[in-house]
C-alpha cells in the first residue's frame, strides 16, 4: 500500500554524484600514530578531561567526562599514552584551535571491559538513557546534539511517531547509504532501542528514492513481526528533504512551529547512523569512537566511505582516497551545499565529520556577485517558507532589530536561495553573519547589564562604608563625652587594657594558626614545647608588656 | 468690535482653564526615558564621555545637556541606537573623547610586580579587581569592562591592556564585501 | 447613510489629503523613516483632526456664526487647534514616553499641519453638519494615516536598497511620494466632488 506523501515548500533537484563513492564497500581507515579528541564535539558544554598527561588509555575509555545535562563524554578512540591536554586545531569555519586530548597511539589497539546490556526491554527507559548518554552518543547527521536528551519526552508528551532519517539529500554523501546497504539490522535494532526508551507509537525509516539498494536490503532485513509498526518509506528526491523539519512536513504533512522542537507535535527524528551507535553501545558495550566518513570529490582518485576513528588527521583520509593535491584549491567538511573548507588539512576528524569533499579547480565553486535584481527565486526555494530577499537587504544594512522580524532563526542555512541567486550573491554567508552578530549583541548587553548592576553595588558599597564610619566616629565622640563627665581617665584606660587584649588574643591566634604541629613526631613536639616554656620565661622574666 | 474681543477672550480663557486641568491630570512624574537612553549605553563606566559613569551620561542626554556622541566604548553602534530611540540624526564619533576600540580589551595584572596596595581596587567602578592588602592582587577577567581606570593609580604600573581572547563560542563570521562598484567580465569568469 | 460613507471613501481615498489634496506634507515627510513612529504619529493626527473638526464646527456654529464674526474663524480654528494639540501633547507624553520623545518637534507641529486647519475651513465651506463635520475630519485623518504608513513601509525597504548616489536620501523619497500620487489619481470619478 503506498503511504501517502506531501511535499514541502521550495526545494531543489540536485545532481546526486552519490556513485562516485559507491564503488567500493566501506573499509576500515589506516590507524593514525596520533589520535586528537576535542573536547567540545557536541550541542551544549565542553566534556573536562578526567586523565592526566602521561596515563595510559585503552580503547573505549572514558578520558572525559560530561560536565552539564547538555553535554557529552568522550572516550580514547585506540589505546595509547596521553601525551598532552592543550589547544589544537578542530574543524571549526573559523580555523581556531579549541582544548583537545592527544593520544599517541601504541598500536596495540586494545579495548577496555565492554558491558553490554543484556536485557534492555527490562530495563527502565531511563536507565537506558543513561546507558546511551555515558557511551557518547551524539546526533550523526552532522548537528551533534547529545541523542539521550532526544529520547526523553518528558513526562507529559507522548510520541506517536519515531523517524530515522536515512534521507542523506545532500550530494556527495554517502556514508548513511552505505551504512544502510550494510548493516542493516544494527540500524533496525537501534530504532527499536530507541522506540523503548521513547514509548513511540509508529516508527519510520525514511530513505530518498534514489537509494534503491538500501531499501531493498533495509526492507529484506526487516522481520515479519517488526513490519507491523516500523515502516520503511521511499521519500522524493528532492534537498533538502533531510532537514529535520522537511522531513516531518512530507511524511506527515504536519509543520514543526516556529521556534519549536518536533517533540511538540509528538514526533522525534534521529540519524540511521545515530540509532546504529545506539545499538552498538547497548548490545556490545561499545562507546562512540568510530565512524563511517565518505571520503568523496573529483580530485581524488579513489573516492569511497572509510571507517575511521574519531580523532584521525583529515589528511590522512584524503591520502586513503589519493588525493590530487595540487588540483585542489580547498577541502570542505561536510557537502558541496553545507559544507565549510577547512584551513588546516591536519585537524581530527570529530563525530559530526561526515564527509570530506575535494574538488578539482577546473570545477567553478564561485562566480563573483552582482547587484540582487530582486527576482524573487530565492523565495521560491527556501525550505522554510522565509524570505530570503529580505533577510539579504537586511542583513547587508546591518539592520539586525527588523531582520529577526522576518524569522532569521528559523532559516537552517540549506544554500538553496544562494544556489539558484542569478545574481550569485552569497546569501548564507549573509544569514550566518547576522546571526553571529546578533548573538554578540546580546552577548555584548548581557555583559553591560551585569556591569551596571557591579557598579551599583560598588556605589552602594561606598555608601555603606562612609556611612559605618560616620557611625564609628559618632559613637565613639559619644563616648568620650560620656567618659569625660564621668572622670575621664578611668574610661580612657579601660579602652586602653581592652584594645592591649585585643592585640594580644590576636597575636595567641596568630601563632597557634602558625604553630603547624599535625605532622610532627612525639619527640619533636615535646622539643617545641620545651623551648616555648623557655621563651614564655625569659619573657616573663624581662620588661612587662613587651611586645616582639 | 466689542463682541470679537469678548468672544475671543473668552474662548483663549475656557481653553486655558481646559488646558491648566489637564497638565496637572496628566503630570509625569520622572523621566523613563533616562532608563533607556542607559540600557543602550556599554556601561563600561569609564568616564571618557565626561560624566562620571554611564547614568549621569544618559541623565544628561535625557536633558539635552549633552550629545548622543561622546562614547568612546560604545562606538558607532551606540550612536546609531541613541539616534534611532531618539530621533535625531546619527552624528560621528566626538574625536576629543577618545578613540572607539576596534577589539574590545581588559586588564591584567602582572604578579611579579604587584605590592598589594589595593589603589587599583579602590578606582575599578564595578569592583572586578580581587585582592586585599598586602596580599595578590587579581583581575577577574570576565566583570572587567575595559575602562582602564586602574592603570593610572597603580603606583608599580604592573597592570597591562590586553585584547579578549576569542574563542570558538564568541567567534563571528566576517560581514560578506562584494565590490559591486567592480564591472565583472563575466565571459572571462567563466572561461 | 450613504452620504457618510461617500464622505469617508472621498476623503480617504478619491480626495486623500496628502496625495491629491498636497496638504500636510511636513509630517508626511518628516516622520515616514520608521514604521512604528508613523504609526504613532497616525493615531495622534487621527485624535487631533477628529477632535479640532467637531471643536471648530461646534465654536463656527454657536459662537461664530450668530454673533457675525465669520471673519474670526481662521483665529478661532487655529486657537482651538493649538488647545487639542496641546492636550494630546500631554496624554502621549503621559501615555507613551518614547513616542513623545521620537515624535519629538512632530508632535507640537501637527498645529501647524495645513491639513488639521484645512479640514476645519473646508467643512465650514461646504457648510457640512455635525456628524458629517466628525466624519469628514475622522476620513481625512485615516487618509492622512494610510498614506504615512505606506509611505514609511516603502522608504524603509528603499533605505536599505542600492539606491544610486545622487537620489539618496530625500530625493528618493520624494519621487515615491510622487509616484504614490499618480497611483491614487487613480481613484478619481469613483466619487463624484
Amino acid at each position: 500500500m503506498r503511504r501517502r506523501l506531501w511535499h514541502f515548500h521550495g526545494g531543489l533537484h540536485l545532481e546526486g554524484h552519490k556513485d562516485l563513492s559507491m564503488h567500493e564497500p566501506v573499509a576500515a581507515a589506516p590507524l593514525p600514530a596520533r589520535i586528537v579528541l576535542p573536547l567540545a564535539q557536541h550541542i551544549g558544554a565542553p566534556a573536562e578531561p578526567e586523565v592526566k598527561v602521561g596515563e595510559k588509555v585503552r580503547k573505549g575509555q572514558r578520558i572525559a567526562r560530561a560536565t552539564e545535562y547538555v553535554s557529552a563524554p568522550i572516550h580514547a578512540s585506540t589505546s595509547g599514552t596521553v601525551v598532552a591536554i592543550e589547544e589544537q586545531p578542530v574543524p571549526h569555519p573559523s580555523g581556531l584551535s579549541a582544548p583537545c586530548i592527544v593520544i599517541e597511539a601504541d598500536g596495540q589497539d586494545e579495548w577496555i571491559e565492554r558491558q553490554p546490556v543484556a536485557d534492555y526491554e527490562n530495563l527502565d527507559p531511563s536507565a537506558l538513557r543513561n546507558v546511551i548518554r555515558e557511551a557518547g552518543i551524539v546526533g550523526l547527521g552532522g548537528a551533534g546534539f547529545p541523542s539521550f536528551i532526544k529520547l526523553n519526552p518528558g513526562p507529559d508528551k507522548v510520541v506517536d511517531l519515531l523517524i530515522l532519517n536515512g534521507a542523506e539529500c545532500e550530494p556527495y554523501i554517502t556514508c548513511d547509504a552505505m551504512l544502510m546497504q550494510e548493516h542493516p539490522r544494527r540500524i533496525i535494532d537501534g530504532l527499536l532501542i530507541m522506540r523503548h526508551a521513547l514509548r513511540a507509537k509508529r516508527c519510520i525509516i525514511a530513505i530518498e528514492d534514489n537509494k534503491k539498494v538500501a531499501h531493498t536490503v533495509l526492507v529484506n532485513a526487516l522481520q515479519e513481526h517488526e513490519a507491523e509498526f516500523i515502516e520503511i518509506v521511499q521519500v522524493p528526491t528532492v534537498y533538502p528533504t533531510g532537514g529535520e523539519k522537511q522531513l516531518i512536513k512530507v511524511l506527515t504533512g504536519k509543520e514543526v512551529p516556529s521556534n519549536g522542537l518536533p517533540i511538540d507535535i509528538g514526533m522525534v527524528c534521529h540519524n540511521v547512523a545515530t540509532a546504529a551507535a545506539v545499538h552498538d553501545a547497548i548490545a556490545e558495550g561499545t562507546p562512540l569512537i568510530e565512524r563511517i566518513v565518505t571520503v568523496t570529490g573529483e580530485a581524488l582518485d579513489r573516492p569511497r566511505n572509510l571507517t575511521v576513528r574519531i580523532g584521525t588527521p583529515f589528511s590522512l583520509l584524503l591520502e586513503a582516497g589519493q588525493w590530487r593535491e595540487t588540483d585542489t584549491d580547498e577541502v570542505l567538511m561536510g557537502g558541496p551545499m553545507m559544507g565549510f573548507a577547512v584551513p588546516d588539512l591536519d585537524v581530527p576528524v570529530v563525530k559530526t565529520t561526515n564527509c570530506l569533499l575535494a574538488r578539482p579547480r577546473s570545477q567553478p565553486h564561485r562566480q563573483p556577485a552582482m547587484p540582487c535584481i530582486r527576482c524573487g527565486q530565492c523565495a521560491r526555494v527556501c525550505p522554510a517558507q522565509l524570505l530570503p530577499q529580505q533577510l539579504y537587504w537586511y542583513a547587508h544594512a546591518r539592520n539586525f532589530d527588523r531582520i529577526q522580524d522576518y524569522h532569521l532563526f528559523d532559516c537552517i542555512e540549506c544554500g538553496c536561495c544562494a544556489y539558484v541567486c542569478p545574481s550569485h550573491i552569497p546569501l548564507v554567508q549573509y544569514y550566518r553573519f547576522a546571526k553571529t552578530e546578533i548573538w554578540a549583541q546580546e552577548r555584548q548587553k548581557q555583559k553591560a547589564d551585569r556591569a551596571r548592576q557591579r557598579h551599583e553595588w560598588h556605589l552602594e558599597r561606598l555608601e555603606r562604608r562612609k556611612r559605618e564610619e560616620e557611625e564609628r566616629r559618632r559613637r565613639k565622640k559619644e563616648l568620650l563625652k560620656k567618659s569625660k563627665a564621668a572622670g575621664g581617665d578611668a574610661a580612657k584606660k579601660a579602652e586602653i587594657e581592652a584594645a592591649l587584649a585585643r592585640v594580644k588574643a590576636k597575636k595567641a591566634s596568630r601563632q597557634a594558626a602558625r604553630a603547624n604541629t599535625e605532622n610532627l613526631t612525639d619527640a619533636q613536639k615535646q622539643a617545641i614545647a620545651a623551648v616555648e616554656a623557655r621563651r614564655q620565661r625569659l619573657q616573663k622574666g624581662g620588661d612587662s608588656g613587651d611586645s616582639q | 468690535m466689542l463682541t470679537a474681543i469678548l468672544v475671543l477672550t473668552v474662548l483663549a480663557l475656557l481653553f486655558g482653564l481646559l488646558l491648566g486641568y489637564a497638565s496637572v491630570r496628566y503630570k509625569v512624574e520622572g523621566d523613563p526615558i533616562v532608563d533607556q537612553i542607559d540600557a543602550i549605553l556599554p556601561q563600561t563606566q569609564c568616564g571618557q564621555c565626561g560624566y562620571p559613569g554611564c547614568r549621569p551620561y544618559a541623565e544628561a542626554i535625557a536633558k539635552g545637556e549633552a550629545e548622543i556622541n561622546r562614547c568612546p566604548p560604545g562606538g558607532e553602534t551606540v550612536i546609531v541606537q541613541l539616534a534611532d530611540l531618539l530621533g535625531r540624526e546619527p552624528i560621528p564619533l566626538d574625536a576629543e573623547r577618545g578613540e572607539a576600540k576596534d577589539t574590545p580589551t581588559v586588564v591584567e595584572i602582572d604578579e611579579n610586580l604587584c605590592i598589594g596596595c589595593t589603589l587599583c581596587i579602590q578606582a575599578c567602578p564595578v569592583d572586578a579587581i580581587l585582592g586585599a592588602p598586602k596580599q595578590m592582587h587579581t583581575i577577574l577577567k570576565a566583570e572587567c569592562t575595559g575602562c582602564n581606570l586602574c592603570i593610572p593609580p597603580c603606583p608599580v604600573d604592573c597592570i597591562r591592556i590586553v585584547p579578549v581572547e576569542e574563542d570558538i563560542s564568541t567567534w563571528r563570521w566576517p560581514e560578506p564585501k562584494i565590490d559591486l562598484e567592480q564591472p565583472v567580465d563575466v565571459a572571462e569568469e567563466t572561461a | 447613510m450613504t452620504d457618510y460613507l461617500l464622505i469617508l471613501v472621498s476623503t480617504i481615498l478619491v480626495n486623500n489629503f496628502v496625495l491629491v489634496k498636497f496638504l500636510g506634507l511636513c509630517p508626511f515627510m518628516g516622520v515616514s523613516r520608521k514604521l512604528e513612529t508613523a504609526t504613532g504619529m497616525g493615531l495622534a493626527t487621527t485624535f487631533v483632526l477628529t477632535l479640532s473638526a467637531v471643536c471648530s464646527y461646534l465654536v463656527d456654529e454657536y459662537l461664530l456664526a450668530p454673533l457675525g464674526l465669520e471673519y474670526l474663524r481662521t483665529i478661532a480654528f487655529i486657537l482651538v487647534i493649538a488647545v487639542v494639540v496641546q492636550f494630546t501633547e500631554m496624554v502621549v507624553h503621559k501615555t507613551s514616553p518614547l513616542l513623545y520623545q521620537v515624535l519629538g518637534i512632530f508632535l507640537p507641529l501637527i498645529t501647524t499641519n495645513c491639513a488639521v486647519l484645512g479640514v476645519a475651513l473646508l467643512n465650514v465651506q461646504t457648510e457640512h453638519g455635525f456628524v458629517e463635520s466628525a466624519l469628514y475630519g475622522f476620513g481625512a485623518a485615516v487618509g492622512f494615516s494610510l498614506v504615512l504608513v505606506l509611505f514609511a513601509a516603502i522608504r524603509e525597504r528603499v533605505n536599505v536598497a542600492d539606491v544610486p548616489e545622487p537620489f539618496r536620501g530625500p530625493s528618493i523619497a520624494l519621487i515615491t511620494a510622487g509616484l504614490m500620487s499618480i497611483a491614487f489619481m487613480g481613484f478619481a470619478g469613483l466619487v463624484k466632488g
